[in-house]
């Protein structure tokens, strides 16, 4: 019976048309994955079911009637329940109250019957595995038993369809089994539910059919049982296989520009973070460019804010030019050469309110100034100098770099770190969200720093810049390195078989280690 | 068809004036305050009057300052009050060892609730109102502990030199008020200290990835900001010519931010505006000394103070969303 149906979905933001003619069924009982890369338009197309957007065109049909959800509350109330990758709860109310909030069961004189709801909740959250006090705070709760709670919560509200959208991001390995325990429950109930992860193991293990969008349009629907792993990655990434020999359609030269015998200018040894990054290690050598290959959520930006000093570590050791960065923060790592240019531009980047020329200047006032009084004939040269360089294009060097188009920004924001004259330089997705022409700008100047002699790390998504453009691929999935592809291996085709190729070895602590409360 | 001519002109105009408003607002209603009190005050461009003015002014001057820095780094300080009254309540204590003594100390005291405040936002990470309402509860109580509650005579000619004497025809008080307005003006403009302020309160992430010393920047901010406010207490208690921990620099923070604001230095940080704070505090002082020469109450005053605050924060509001 198909409970939930998309039929010819359309939904446009000014510049981006995020859903392309979608169309999109869920039956009873049914684990449908949702998968496809950043801006596919899966969060999209939820928002669309769940009435937080409303369509420009196409409809959904839900129960086999056409239905107009006008706030998530509709949504809710006609049964479709969402949890979100957040726990979106009330952490200070106990656990009891969060499961039976807004339906609390009353006694005879209308009052809380606050015995009845702590013994039900105790008895509702056990098939859960939830083994909690209800009476405590939500918020003293392991996170994964949080979000046992917020599908116990949205499986009473007579849910007929759950949405989960990377409920696995924050869980242990043992929180994963139960709640897999837990889908196979609904599924058996008749509840469709729409699963949405980059965890290929678990699609595979739960999921029995699965639709990829890829830029906000459906390019495969069908069971997941008949489809090849490396087949649904290279749809997800938009490589036919048949054609990826073709030349290359970026800007990168495609030459090796590092020097196999010199030694490395940034060597990373066994970064591990909880849950996140697991003995990540590699070399990068002057002049060359190593790519991070992987999905999203593989590890490859906290890879590279590692590196930078600013993601936490729980051990490993970062070297410049065979010197220890004991203890990265970003001023000691900025000061060894290393300079990080993050994946989200706006919110880490630059800082819009300031003008191009403060931007360059930013990382390196210091330098600039005697005796904290900043020159402004230095700060001048330096500004021009890259300005020129990078043919940034600003009304002047006084324009405010919020005003610039996304691709000057990007090049305000390299400019800046190639001021600080760095050794190494840390690119995450360094071409997102910017403009063919400055595109290709950006590629050649990644390669010409490599051919002056910086070690280059690249995380890109597009299989393309990455492949043509580092000499290297160093492989991560799930925060683990699960391959590196070096010389003649460098091609798509090895970028995803590595990147499907089912996990060699469980890399989960032993089940008596974990979830100590 | 002649409404919609109508209708469309003055909206032209409007867009103009939304970009001029929140930087020369504030100096367009002093010139309009100006003109008025010249016009229908009597005396008013009388010397005695612009005198006691500016000396009234000055430690709201001294105070906004600091403020101006910590708003611009997206940060709030409460504490300048407290931080006023402990140095107030210090002077006394050590004046027998010197002016210079008594000064220093209350200056020290100044900079080590500063670095406190500092501490609290930029390592421990709690919110600045909340760090900073730690002290300002808590620094006047201590104020007050130091001072036995009582208020003091200071007799001591050198200090009493500081609030009522006067050089080249101006009080003292004056001159070490414009004396501070142009050294943080140089600091913010022309200091690597003043524009990693700016980055800083314009975009931290950024800022720490691009290597700054962030934490060192703000706990800085905060002191200044204290330090700042501690001058402004030992000026208080120089030109009252007695100490009272109790009514020393109360309520002073909200004289203080009300002169950021209306100066047009944004609540979101990135931006200073030095002289706008000047010209934001001489707008409340204009304010209160028209409703005093025209007999209105105090209420009525605090009423009109609270619609001036509205506006400006409105202004500041449209230039955001543009």
């Amino acid at each position: 019976m198909t409970l939930l149906e998309v039929v010819d979905v359309r939904k446009a933001f000014p510049g981006v048309r995020a859903l392309d003619d979608v169309s999109f069924t869920l039956r009873a009982g049914q684990v449908h994955a949702l998968v496809g890369e950043n801006g596919a338009g899966k969060s999209t197309l939820i928002k669309v079911l769940t009435g937080v957007y409303q369509p420009d065109g196409g409809e959904v049909r839900y129960r086999d009637e056409q239905v107009t959800f006008a706030t998530p509350m509709d949504a809710q109330r006609a049964g479709i329940s969402t949890i979100y990758q957040e726990v979106n709860l009330i952490p200070l109310m106990s656990v009891a109250h969060n499961l039976f909030l807004g339906r609390e069961p009353r006694n005879r004189f209308g009052l809380l019957d606050e015995d009845r709801m702590n013994r039900e909740a105790s008895e509702i959250l056990l098939r859960y595995g939830v083994t909690t006090d209800v009476r405590r705070q939500l918020g003293t709760l392991a996170l994964g038993a949080q979000q046992m709670v917020a599908l116990a919560r949205a499986v009473m509200i007579d849910a007929k369809v759950v949405i989960m959208d990377e409920p696995t991001s924050s869980l242990e390995p043992r929180e994963v089994e139960t709640l897999f325990g837990v889908i196979r429950h609904l599924h058996a109930q008749g509840i469709g539910i729409i699963y949405v992860s980059h965890r290929l193991d678990e699609l595979y293990q739960i999921c029995d059919a699965v639709t990829i969008l890829r830029d906000g349009k459906v390019v495969h629907t069908g069971t997941l049982a008949g489809l090849e792993r490396i087949r649904l990655v290279s749809l997800m990434l938009g490589r036919d296989m048949a054609e990826v020999r073709r030349e290359g359609a970026t800007a990168f030269s495609g030459e090796m520009t590092g020097d196999v015998h010199a030694a490395p200018v940034l060597r990373v040894i066994d970064l591990n973070s909880r849950r996140k990054l697991h003995d990540i290690s590699f070399d990068v050598r002057p002049g060359e460019v190593v790519g991070l290959g992987g999905l999203l959520g593989a590890g490859r930006s906290e890879t590279i804010k590692a590196i930078g000093g600013a993601y936490p570590l729980d051990g490993g050791d970062v070297q410049v030019d065979g010197k220890d960065l004991k203890r990265p923060t970003t001023v000691a790592a900025v000061k060894a050469g290393i300079a990080i240019q993050p994946e989200d531009r706006k919110a880490e980047g630059i800082v819009a309110g300031l003008s191009v020329r403060e931007n360059i200047a930013l990382a390196v006032l210091p330098r600039m100034s005697k005796l904290g009084i900043v020159s402004d004939s230095r700060i001048d040269a330096i500004v021009q100098k890259y300005m020129t360089r990078l043919r940034i294009k600003a009304s002047s060097p006084n324009q405010l770099v919020g005003d610039l188009s996304g691709g000057n920004q990007q090049k305000v924001l390299l400019a800046r770190l190639l001021a600080t004259a760095p050794k190494v330089l840390l690119l995450d997705e360094p071409t997102r969200g910017i403009d063919v022409g400055a595109k290709a700008e950006v590629q050649s100047l990644i390669d010409e720093l490599a051919s002056e002699g910086l070690g280059v790390v690249l995380v890109s998504s597009d299989a393309e810049e990455l492949i043509e453009g580092a000499d290297r691929v160093v492989v991560l999935r799930d925060g683990v390195v699960v391959g590196t592809l070096t010389g003649t291996e460098v091609t798509t085709e090895d970028l995803l078989e590595t990147i499907a190729s089912a996990a060699p070895e469980k890399n989960s602590p032993a089940p008596e280690d974990q979830y100590e409360h | 068809m002649s409404t919609e001519a109508v209708a469309t002109r003055p909206a032209i105009d409007m867009a103009r004036i939304r970009a001029w408003l929140p930087a020369y607002g504030v100096y367009a209603a002093i010139a309009l305050l100006v003109l008025y009190n010249i016009a229908f005050t009597p005396n008013f461009l009388a010397w005695s009057n612009v005198r006691i003015q500016l000396i009234q002014v000055a430690p709201i001057v001294i105070v906004a300052l600091g403020m101006a820095l910590v708003i611009g780094t997206e940060g709030i300080d409460l504490s300048v009050g407290s931080v006023m009254a402990l140095a107030a309540a210090l002077i006394p204590l050590y004046l027998g060892y010197g002016v210079v003594a008594a000064i220093a100390v209350s200056l020290i005291a100044g900079a080590a609730v500063g670095v406190v405040n500092g501490t609290l936002v930029a390592k421990v990470g709690l919110q600045p109102i909340v760090a900073t309402l730690a002290l300002f509860v808590g620094g006047r109580g201590l104020a007050l502990v130091i001072s036995g509650g009582q208020l003091k005579d200071v007799r001591n000619p050198d200090l009493l030199f500081l609030g009522s004497g006067d050089l080249v025809g101006l009080p003292v008080l004056v001159w070490t008020a414009a004396a501070l307005v142009l050294i943080i003006a140089f600091v913010v403009r022309r200091t690597v200290f003043g524009r990693r302020l700016l980055a800083i309160g314009g975009n931290r992430a950024s800022s720490e990835l691009a290597g700054l010393p962030v934490r060192r920047v703000l706990i800085t901010v905060y002191i200044v900001c204290s330090v700042l406010a501690s001058i402004a207490g030992i000026l208080a208690v120089a030109r009252i010519q007695s100490s009272d921990a109790s009514a020393v620099g109360l309520l002073i923070e909200l004289s203080a931010i009300t002169a950021v604001v209306v100066g047009g230095t944004p609540l979101t940080g990135g931006k200073v505006r030095v002289l706008g704070t000047v010209a934001g505090a001489l707008l409340m002082q204009l304010v209160i000394a028209t409703m005093i020469k025209h007999n209105l109450r105090p209420s009525t005053t605090e009423m009109v103070q609270a619609v001036i605050i509205l506006i400006a924060v409105y202004v500041a509001r449209e230039r955001k969303t543009r």
